[in-house]
């Protein structure tokens, strides 16, 4: 849910990274924590267990810049990805502005984010949301490896409404801020509309 | 989009500030947040120092979330006030319809006193929070935002500086 405030000038989005555990969610934040000048952005939160398995979510704020006078801010969450955690996944998914879906591109993990997808998809509907009228980008993580899936059947196979589909490698940063922009991009101008 | 954006007039958000102000002094606390439930902070007010307010309204959200996902695993619809006790600061946490109330307090106050004075505000956060909504549909039905009319080239400007 979008939030305007006109007395502080601005505007407050909910972003969140949904996909299969180990995919790369935690990862895409973290590059972009790093990569971020220090007043553009706030403390990066990780609820995560001893073994840096993200437990509850991840979180930071980012500033991106003004539009029309008013201070764009970013808020973006990761979920965990490990199946068990169904219910705080879905907690995190409320009031969700836009979502990002990082795909593990590793031919062992297709079935992992094909559930992972159909999970997103199910727990959006229970808040109503429809991913088909929701600010939405695929991202094929990983890349770099030697035994991904072809980026043209990994998009055959995840893409639901011919959203951008980037190919990134969260590790070294590749592909990250692009997805980023792509999914800003489509929460501002849903605002155009409204 | 889901939902419609919910806009906060500068009246409101000075209504609001009021309201906190006031809970703030009457409470003895340190520190008084307006959350929305969705992690969003709305308004503070107090002693901020070097807290890091973004990020206690996110965990709050979450706080609240995670406590409201358990009560309806026993069978409750949820728990209206969350309590957290430290051996200098605490936290007590009411949910109010779409928000939540925060307050921040030390030895200064007490947990009863905080607990009687949020619960004294709460009707008036309510009152004050339906306002807005409505206001929010209706701007957002006369298409008067001030975003309406951004441009692609204004969008990717954001994203120019890395």
């Amino acid at each position: 849910m979008t939030f305007i405030n006109y007395a502080s000038r601005e505007i407050n989005c909910k972003i969140v990274y949904y996909g299969p555990g180990l995919c790369g969610k935690t990862t895409n934040l973290q590059h972009i924590y790093d990569s971020t000048a220090a007043q553009a952005k706030g403390k990066l939160i990780s609820l995560a267990t001893e073994t840096d398995r993200t437990l509850f979510f991840d979180f930071m704020p980012l500033e991106l810049g003004t539009v029309r006078g008013f201070k764009t801010r970013f808020h973006l969450y990761t979920v965990p990805g490990q199946v068990f955690y169904e219910a705080s996944r879905k907690l995190i998914l409320k009031g969700v502005d836009g979502v990002v879906f990082v795909a593990d591109s590793q031919e062992e993990r297709m079935d992992a984010n094909i559930e992972s997808l159909y999970n997103l998809e199910e727990n959006l509907r229970t808040y109503g949301y429809e991913l088909m009228k929701l600010p939405y980008v695929l991202q094929l993580n990983k890349r770099d490896l030697p035994n991904v899936v072809p980026a043209n059947d990994l998009a055959v196979e995840l893409q639901r409404k011919g959203e951008p589909v980037v190919e990134a490698v969260a590790s070294t940063g590749v592909g990250v801020f692009d997805t980023l922009k792509a999914v800003a991009k489509q929460v501002l101008t849903e605002l155009r509309k409204s | 989009m889901a939902n419609s954006p919910i806009l906060i007039r500068e009246q409101r958000y000075h209504q609001i500030k009021a309201v906190l102000a006031r809970l703030r002094l009457d409470a003895s606390a340190r520190l008084v947040v307006l959350v929305d439930k969705d992690g969003q902070q709305i308004a503070v007010h107090g002693e901020l120092g070097e807290l890091d307010t973004t990020s206690l309204a996110s965990l709050a959200a979450g706080n609240v979330a995670a406590t409201g996902g358990m009560a309806k695993l026993i069978g409750e619809r949820e728990f209206p006030t969350l309590s957290h006790e430290g051996e200098r600061e605490s936290i007590h946490i009411s949910v109010i319809g779409r928000v939540l109330l925060l307050v921040v307090f030390d030895d200064r106050s007490s947990l009863g006193l905080v607990k009687l004075r949020s619960k004294q505000v709460s009707q008036e956060i309510a009152r004050t929070f339906a306002e807005i909504e409505r206001d929010s549909q209706q701007s957002s039905g006369e298409g008067s935002l001030p975003f309406g009319e951004i441009t692609d080239e204004e969008i990717d400007s954001l994203f120019s500086q890395p």
